[in-house]
């Protein structure tokens, strides 16, 4: 049987396959991670003080001197990051970009079966994450949207930043969101790298779940000690 | 007591007083050709019974077309007994129904008398409709042919102890060669993805040894191919497993990464 088809759109031949995008977005999302987790034992300086927060803030500026100038360790970060950040979101306008050409025809009816929350708002909700990094570091390291601007130390930027309830509460749905990210991310990280089988599905799963929860919870205490007069 | 026997026994003594089969409104995706634009027409259907498999179901909405001199639905089926995998469609948005079966397999108990039913292909670039709920799944063929195989000189079976196969390996083999290549998968998938299909026979020829000689090849031609097709990327959803009618683990789809970075560490590159 002949079958003309109908206008059918195949990509020429994939010069970067689809697995390797995926292993892109899972080592740089990693990357991430490891970063989030060394950010959210900083944060927790706080507690102890304006004096050790803003020195600890200076730490990390100087960290390796004086071995190495200035903020060299500091620009090697931010620029790994950045580099995390950009290939994390190649991939997945990417692999975004193939599923709607896969599928450019809807059902009328769709009732999902297995997927969770986290795992249906991965690209909206990194979009969301992403928009509120960079208020953040315009909020928190530059002081440009900042009520003490750049001239303030880190600790009162803090202090004013979270005081404001409205930051609060866009913070505390950034890093909810982020920690939903990091559910399903470690669970599909972990099957990208070929890591995940049978029996260890459900601790991967338990895992990510609790990491995610716990650098969740991390987050929120700061803002929320700050909001409620606990840091000021 | 009594008087319910008797009802029965009523009941039983005349069939057809009234009709015990169920009436549903059908919603069934309509498409003349590949390139002509479909739409979803309702039909109604009268005292179906219970026991009726889905496709049953469909083939008296046929009658009943046929009889008025319309054109019947469009739909794949071969076997009917749950093992080819032509027959599949999307049955109120989910891919083969209500249960985790092949559709010929669905039966009508599944649903309740007065139910609408929406009845759709599966869609996917890779899987363009042919009419109506028939869609040209050869784009699986082609994977296949990318190198889902192994390749050996036939003839008189080898002596089965020649070769031996740990238990182990060739119970998770066997799971994975259960698949009959429905796309089941790539039509639950959020991505029209099919990669629970690739996995799954990257899976079944890798853990054997007359599958390792070719192992890194197969898989990554396997997977340029299903990206040539036009399917979309795995994101780990699960709705594919979820919805497999042979219940093909998401663990295959690991032991594929596995080997294809693997592979492509050691320098496989797919042929184009």
């Amino acid at each position: 049987m002949t079958v003309e088809h109908a206008q059918r759109r195949t990509p020429k031949v994939a010069k970067t396959n689809s697995v390797f995008k995926k292993a892109v977005m899972a080592v740089s999302g990693i990357i991430m991670v490891l970063y989030l987790i060394a950010h959210v034992v900083g944060n927790l300086k706080a507690f102890s003080g304006a004096e050790a927060f803003n020195s600890y803030s200076g730490w990390i500026r100087t960290v390796g001197n004086p071995a190495v100038p200035g903020q060299t360790t500091l620009w090697i970060i931010r620029l790994v990051l950045l580099a995390a950040v950009v290939a994390h979101f190649w991939a997945a306008v990417s692999l975004w970009r193939q599923a709607k050409r896969a599928r450019p025809q809807g059902y009328v009816t769709k009732k999902a079966v297995a997927q969770s929350y986290a795992s249906r708002t991965m690209r909206w909700g990194g979009v969301i994450i992403a928009a509120f990094i960079i208020y953040h570091i315009l909020d928190l390291t530059t002081g440009t949207v900042n009520a003490e601007g750049f001239d303030s130390t880190p600790y009162d930027r803090l202090v004013a930043s979270f005081q404001n309830p409205f930051v609060t509460i866009f913070y505390a749905i950034s890093v909810i969101l982020l920690g939903m990210h990091l559910r399903h991310g470690i669970w599909s990280a972990t099957q990208t790298l070929g890591q995940s089988n049978r029996r260890r599905e459900k601790t991967v799963s338990l895992f990510a779940i609790g990491f995610a929860t716990l650098l969740t919870l991390g987050f929120l205490l700061v803002p929320f000690s700050v909001l409620f007069g606990l840091i000021d | 007591m009594t008087a319910t026997d008797g009802a029965m026994r009523s009941s039983v003594g005349t069939p057809g007083a009234e009709k015990r089969g169920m009436n549903l409104t059908l919603r069934i995706w309509r498409q003349q050709g590949p390139s002509v634009k479909g739409k979803m027409v309702t039909y109604k259907v009268t005292d179906i019974s219970p026991d009726m498999s889905f496709l049953e179901m469909l083939d008296v909405l046929n009658e009943q077309l046929i009889l008025q001199g319309d054109d019947p639905v469009a739909f794949d089926h071969d076997c009917r007994e749950g093992i080819c995998g032509m027959c599949g469609v999307m049955i109120n948005g989910q891919a083969h129904g209500p249960q985790q079966t092949t559709t010929c397999q669905l039966h009508m108990r599944s649903f309740a008398d007065g139910d609408t039913i929406d009845v759709e292909p599966w869609r996917a670039t890779a899987f363009p409709v042919i009419k109506d709920l028939a869609v040209d799944r050869r784009a699986f063929d082609r994977i296949i042919q990318a190198g889902g195989y192994i390749s050996v000189p036939t003839g008189t079976a080898p002596e089965a102890h020649a070769t031996p196969v740990p238990k182990k390996d060739s119970d998770a083999a066997f799971d994975a060669a259960t698949c009959i290549g429905c796309g089941a998968c790539v039509a639950a998938c959020p991505n029209a993805s099919s990669m629970l299909f690739t996995a799954a026979k990257v899976t079944h020829l890798g853990l054997v040894p007359q599958g390792q000689p070719e192992r890194d090849d197969r898989v990554v031609n396997m997977v340029a191919q299903q990206d040539y097709e036009g399917f979309g990327g795995c994101t780990n959803i699960g709705e594919c497993s979820a919805s497999c009618p042979k219940g093909i683990s998401m663990e295959t789809i690991s032991r594929l990464n596995h080997d294809l970075l693997g592979a492509l560490r050691a320098g496989a590159r797919p042929k184009s």
